[in-house]
């Protein structure tokens, strides 16, 4: 029986209050290279410079650290209570008269819940929110399906006209809300549990729609999106002493899609296995078989959450079950590789 | 026109009227019109427009100007030709309602319309919309009014209470809610699909001031806006207008058969004959 895992600061946060830049650490791993603590000091580093950055949350603002902005910047933070929908209308309100907002919340209550206010208030007026999706996918273990967000991948990038991006850790959440400033139009943004493991050791030069190659490789390309990057990354290393060279690409933007990073990893690797917390229905890998489908056929497997509910379980006992550790991503990489 | 003339009751009549006849005359380019939902808010639309808000056609994107969200965006037929009467847009491209490309669909597209604040249709956003149009206000510092019109039915969307709820705890100043009172969702009538009312107690228990009215009294509809408090004062405004739905228009008046309906032919001829004559006590 696995080790029980503390889970009480998804909704206290993960520390209480303070300045938090640098100076603690959870279990060893800095605060500053983890994506619970950036959210809201990046976001009142940007709205120093930036008169247009507001954040609304709703009742999450421990969970999701946006108390850190609130300390700074307290006349531009707006709490709305548990009432998500109203959240992000008002969001779209405030975008419509000249502000960048961001509004976050749990992914099951932003892109899920919210997905109508998404689509007609905020996508069709092409209005500059930032959605900020955190504790997406199974991040939040043993609170259940009305928790989790396997779906909202799929939901989102069905909508035209918005942007969807995942960030894989703290600096790459810190290169997205900087890069989200100047782009047209709504954004969801997709964060893990706040903890997700460190991919980029600096803030990654990221511009959406170009996917980031962060290893080479020849035997097959494994595409990732989001918190399970650094599982990928690992799951290349044990592939490596196997003597399989996998290309590890971080697609950290769902939509708009970069076809060319696909279309090089099926001429070049001849083989593609997509990994995502995400369902296998529409999500990352429902976006690169839509691409696949019109280029040479190659071996692809998604890997990803099947089209079930998943069980209640800690973190990482659901990422076990569901192979989405180092380990279960190797053995699909294999198996995808013998089949073809 | 002079300015007094301008600012008359019977010149807002007279708007209002036009307000009607658009209606029936676009509802034809399209083949159907949500006729009666737009008739009990046809005094609304000219007096809010010709007496109240503080627009400039000529900058429509005037960060101070007032804002207006027509929530219940199933009524933006009549709202067009006032947009178009004003100058935000060249009337004439109104005869294209509708047909493929034109940017005048059933509901509003702020993107593609002069004078459209924020885009609608599905309903119980509007007021959220506002809300956060009157919260921008305030952390910039601008004095403009947000005014929010909501149809009754659509006070069963869940969406209007929580941003009810939030304007009157945030103490929004400058927020102005209308709700076009007309009797009628499109099973029936409100209180018995779906009771609305006590409106005003149920609003003022969110922390709203609240004014009943006839939104068909144009007297009583300048003097309700005119007795708002300053944009930067007070509490969320509610006027609640008690109107007909299909007003002006006999074979529509509280019927449930017209909520969107198509008049051709004769019917069209009798219908725009019926709007052409001045209603009793009308100057």
């Amino acid at each position: 029986m696995a080790e029980s895992q503390d889970q009480s600061e998804i909704f206290r946060g993960t520390a209480a209050g303070g300045a938090l830049r640098d100076t603690r650490s959870v279990q060893g791993t800095p605060a500053a290279a983890m994506p619970a603590f950036v959210l809201g000091e990046e976001l009142a580093d940007l709205a120093d410079r930036d008169p247009r950055v507001v954040v609304l949350t709703a009742d999450l603002a421990s969970a999701n650290r946006t108390v850190e902005f609130k300390a700074r910047h307290p006349g531009r933070f707006f709490d709305l209570g548990i009432a998500e929908k109203n959240m992000l209308t008002v969001a779209a309100g405030m975008a419509s008269c000249g502000f960048v907002p961001f509004a976050a919340t749990f992914a099951s209550f932003s892109a899920i819940l919210g997905a109508e206010q998404i689509r007609t208030d905020l996508a069709y007026p092409k209005m500059p929110v930032r959605v900020i999706g955190h504790h997406s996918g199974i991040s939040m273990g043993f609170y259940g399906t009305s928790h989790h967000a396997i779906e909202d991948l799929a939901m989102m990038r069905a909508i035209p006209d918005l942007t969807v991006v995942c960030a894989a850790d703290a600096n790459a959440l810190r290169a997205v809300l900087r890069a989200s400033l100047d782009r047209k139009g709504a954004m969801y943004i997709r964060l893990g549990r706040g903890r997700d493991p460190v991919v980029y050791d600096a803030v990654p030069d990221l511009v959406f729609g170009r996917a980031i190659r962060l290893r080479e490789g020849r035997d097959l390309t494994l595409i990732a999106t989001g918190a399970v990057v650094r599982a990928t990354l690992d799951a290349a290393d044990i592939l490596a002493r196997e003597g399989i060279a996998a290309r590890v690409v971080d697609m950290h933007t769902v939509k708009p899609l970069d076809r060319d990073e696909i279309a090089a990893a099926a001429a070049e690797t001849g083989a593609i296995v997509t990994v995502e917390e995400h369902s296998t229905v529409g999500g990352l890998g429902g976006a690169v078989a839509e691409v696949l489908v019109d280029l040479p056929r190659v071996p692809f497997r998604r890997h990803g959450i099947p089209d079930e509910f998943a069980p209640v379980g800690p973190p990482a006992a659901l990422y076990a079950h569901y192979r989405l550790d180092a380990a279960g991503i190797a053995a699909v990489a294999r198996e995808t590789i013998d089949r073809a | 026109m002079t300015q007094a003339m301008r600012n008359s009751d019977a010149f807002l009549a007279d708007r209002a009227r036009f307000v009607r006849t658009e209606t029936v005359r676009l509802s034809r380019i399209a083949g159907a019109g949500h006729y009666s939902s737009t008739f009990s808010a046809a005094e609304l639309f000219a007096v809010l427009y010709y007496a109240h808000l503080r627009i400039d056609p000529k900058r429509p994107d005037w960060p101070g100007r007032d804002r207006f969200i027509l929530s219940k965006g199933h009524a933006a037929i009549g709202l067009y030709p006032v947009l178009a009467d004003l100058g935000f847009f060249e009337a004439g491209l109104l005869d294209d309602y509708t047909r493929l490309g034109s940017p005048f669909g059933d509901h509003p597209d702020m993107k593609r319309i002069p004078g459209i604040d924020f885009s609608s249709g599905s309903l119980g956003h509007g007021l959220s919309v506002g809300l956060g149009m009157a919260l921008a206000g305030r952390v910039r510092g601008l004095d403009y009014r947000v005014h929010v019109m909501l149809g009754d039915g659509e006070l069963h969307e869940g969406q209007v209470w929580e941003a009810a709820m939030a304007a009157g705890h945030f103490r929004t100043r400058g927020l102005v809610a209308i709700v076009d009172r007309n009797g009628l969702c499109i099973d029936g009538h409100t209180e018995e699909i779906m009771g609305v009312e006590p409106i005003p107690e149920r609003f003022e228990a969110f922390g709203w001031e609240v004014r009943r009215i006839d939104g068909h009294d144009i007297p009583a509809l300048r003097a309700a806006l005119a007795a708002l408090p300053p944009a930067g004062e007070g509490r969320p405004q509610l006027i609640v207008a008690d109107t007909v739905k299909g007003k002006g228009v006999k074979r529509m008046e509280m019927a449930l058969n017209w909520h969107v309906g198509n008049l051709v032919g004769e019917d069209y001829d009798a219908v725009m004959a019926e709007l052409a004559t001045p209603a009793a006590g009308e100057a």
